[in-house]
């Protein structure tokens, strides 16, 4: 158990020190940009721009205000509002959108690791055959195609000329599952391939004869004993999955109009609304570190000779 | 190594002079030629028929976009909504949105100048009164030259090259084979022109991030120690972060109305923006190679030999070194260039990479998307800049395999 509560904490402050670090660059970044942030806004007169700067504590010294944005952040998990959303606060932006985008990617990323998984193992227990082939081209094809001309073709296809997919919009399980399709798809492609090199690596090897040699059926060897060897390089593919599906979220929530973080990320960036686009980068360098946790700890559930460092 | 093989041995030439001995083994040996490494990567690479058949379609890509201005190409900026150029004005069709058809336009030009000719020649005729309105008719005119309209701002060699098109192949241009967009745009000259823009950023930016990685790797195997501990946990810090959302948060800061004209004096546009932040991030990967290759280069027992038997530094380093820090350079340049490539496409298909009139394979995609509605499906707007896009980054990738196996055989199947 110390072992994994060291493990935990040194990877939280690993996690602190970057948000951290982001967080600095881009505060001064930004407010080095910005001069007047009213400057953009309706003519204001002097009285209402003053109560505004000292509101939001831009009449005071830049360390002084970068002092107390993070005081802010830290103790009241206040982000400040948005610049140009009628002043919602970036922290009400990220409680309605993490919702809506944490249900997308993980439904793309057990998408793309039942496919991949189940077309990799079948492509390697019936290696050189035709379904091994057809597989292992769509998985070529699968990788290159970037996920927008994807997502772009499989409208067309599944929206206007079979219409069997709302076009767009959030709510229901219809609207979810072709964004999360295609958000999967490229990495199910890619788990497909190392699943079944991994597979037939395992498969030649020793214990897989002694396991037939003791008498157990094919499934059995297949699924409990290959498969378990050959999903590690599957397993450590996860982090940068997790990378790739929310770089991908960004492109998919905005051709289906999706209202996730992705979504207001991207307007924010085109709008020039900093502290939202600040906040949700904070979120993502968040998110990636948890996941890239979890990937590390369940390399140790699956491979008991690894040990956390 | 080709073990240089001796047909006489020496008691059978017992008879011959030792000198006329090794005469003829020197020049036996001078016949005889070693395999270089390149050469030898080369026949492995050869065998690969994907790599080969990526490495040709690569090269024929690069030929294309290259002379661009040379073909026979509609303009890929003019807004054509109407088809000005048609042989009966009252028979001109709609351009907008137009499927891909083989029917024959014509860049205009013998129109165009027929008319300068004629509004000259009133010039020449009018009064001092009319003279005023028919300048400036005339200046206005001047800016619809077709010539002119082939790209915005284009360079010396453009130029060049698009006057030698309108030389060869004069009024002629191909038909719009892949369509037109809603601003009745050719969409095939479009691909054409965007093959330019996505190309330059994706070498410029791979370069870029060469130049970093391998400085930067190099530095931090060299040195080792400490100073190579901190640089490795840097990378480390670095990876762990979101690059390309702190990308997307610079572009925004970069872009400001403020920052914008300061940028501007400079000469820094957001191509050049897009150059430096690609290639910025997609330097860890190559740092890392490097430095784990020269690592295990200045242990090298070949090293020590080649040292043993006199070689000069600049030997070692010319001959021993580099080539083998290249090919592993080499391999991991190609399958960053696809990488690259495709970021450029994202940002600019969200609208923060290269912004109009400039075009990229990205923002083509875009359009297309944007069009999709509906009413109607216009597929040739996605279509066909997607395949194009998915074939160069499919070549790419394929190449860059073949490479790997070919430069270095032991990483196959790895």
């Amino acid at each position: 158990m110390l072992p994994l509560l060291k493990f935990l904490f040194r990877r939280f402050m690993w996690m602190i020190l970057t948000v951290w670090i982001v967080y600095t660059i881009a505060f001064f970044l930004s407010r080095a940009v910005e001069g007047d942030p009213f400057a953009g806004e309706r003519a204001m007169s002097a009285e209402v721009k003053r109560y505004k700067m000292e509101r939001y504590g831009y009449d005071k010294p830049l360390v002084s205000q970068y002092a107390r944005s993070l005081w802010l952040m830290t103790t009241q998990l206040d982000l400040h509002e948005s610049r140009k959303l009628n002043e919602i606060p970036v922290t009400q932006l990220i409680a309605e959108g993490f919702p809506v985008s944490a249900s997308l990617g993980i439904f793309a990323l057990v998408f793309a690791l039942a496919l991949g998984t189940v077309a990799g193992v079948i492509s390697a227990v019936y290696r050189y055959s035709f379904l091994d082939f057809s597989f292992m081209t769509a998985a070529t094809l699968g990788i290159a195609v970037p996920n927008f001309v994807l997502a772009s073709i499989a409208i067309m296809l599944f929206v206007f000329w079979i219409p069997i997919f709302p076009a767009g919009g959030w709510g229901t399980l219809r609207q979810l599952v072709l964004p999360a399709l295609c958000l999967g798809a490229p990495f199910a492609a890619y788990i497909a391939r190392l699943t079944r090199t991994g597979m037939m690596e395992v498969l030649n090897q020793d214990y897989i004869r002694t396991a037939y040699a003791k008498g157990l059926g094919d499934r059995r060897v297949v699924l409990r004993h290959a498969l378990r060897g050959a999903i590690l390089p599957v397993v450590s593919y996860l982090g940068p999955a997790t990378a790739g599906i929310l770089t991908g979220s960004l492109v998919l929530e905005r051709i289906f109009f999706i209202p996730g973080m992705g979504s207001h990320f991207i307007e924010a960036a085109l709008q020039r609304d900093f502290p939202v686009a600040l906040g949700m980068v904070m979120v993502y360098t968040m998110l990636l570190f948890v996941a890239n946790a979890i990937v590390d700890l369940s390399y140790v559930v699956i491979d008991p000779r690894v040990r956390l460092e | 190594m080709e073990q240089p093989s001796f047909p006489e041995t020496p008691a059978a030439v017992a008879g011959a002079s030792a000198k006329q001995h090794y005469d003829r083994l020197l020049t036996e040996a001078a016949s005889i030629r070693g395999v270089s490494l390149w050469q030898d990567a080369w026949k492995r690479l050869r065998r690969n028929w994907s790599a080969m058949l990526s490495l040709y379609f690569l090269i024929a890509l690069g030929m294309l976009a290259f002379f661009t201005p040379l073909l026979p190409l509609q303009s890929p900026i003019k807004q054509n909504l109407r088809d000005a150029s048609a042989e009966n004005p009252s028979q001109s069709q709609d351009r907008q949105f137009a499927p891909p058809s083989w029917q024959p336009v014509s860049l205009g030009l013998t129109q165009y100048r027929e008319k300068l000719a004629q509004l000259n020649a009133d010039l020449a005729q009018a009064s001092t009164a009319e003279r005023k309105a028919l300048e400036d008719q005339l200046e206005r005119y001047e800016n619809d030259n077709p010539i002119r309209e082939m790209a915005s701002n284009p360079g010396v060699l453009t130029s060049a090259m698009i006057s030698a098109r309108i030389a060869i192949f004069g009024d002629f241009c191909l038909p719009s084979l892949m369509g037109t967009d809603n601003l009745g745009r050719d969409v095939m000259a479009r691909i054409f022109w965007g093959s330019r823009v996505s190309i330059i950023v994706a070498l410029v930016a791979a370069f870029v991030s060469l130049v970093i990685g391998v400085t930067y790797g190099a530095i931090s195997g060299y040195l080792g120690g400490w100073i190579d501990n901190l640089m490795m946990r840097f990378v480390d810090i670095l990876y762990s972060i979101p690059f390309i959302f702190v990308v997307i948060f610079i572009i925004t800061i970069l872009s400001d109305e403020k920052v914008k004209p300061a940028l501007d004096r400079y000469g820094i546009n957001q191509i050049i923006i897009l150059y430096v932040l690609i290639g910025a991030i997609y330097w860890l990967t190559m740092a890392r190679v490097v430095r784990g290759q020269v690592i295990s280069l200045k242990t090298e027992q070949y090293i020590e030999a080649a040292r043993t038997i006199g070689a000069s530094s600049g030997r070692i380093v010319f001959r021993h070194l580099i080539p083998n820090v290249l090919g592993v350079v080499i391999v991991y340049l190609t399958l960053t260039i696809p990488a690259v490539m495709l970021f450029e496409a994202f940002l600019s298909f969200l609208g923060l990479g290269v912004t109009p009139p400039d075009v990229s394979w990205g923002i083509l995609v875009n359009e297309g998307v944007q069009a999709i509605t509906p009413i109607k499906v216009y597929w040739w707007l996605v279509l066909f800049p997607g395949l194009v896009f998915s074939l160069t980054l499919f070549a790419l990738n394929f190449l860059g395999d073949g490479l790997r196996d070919a430069l270095d055989p032991r990483l196959k199947n790895k």
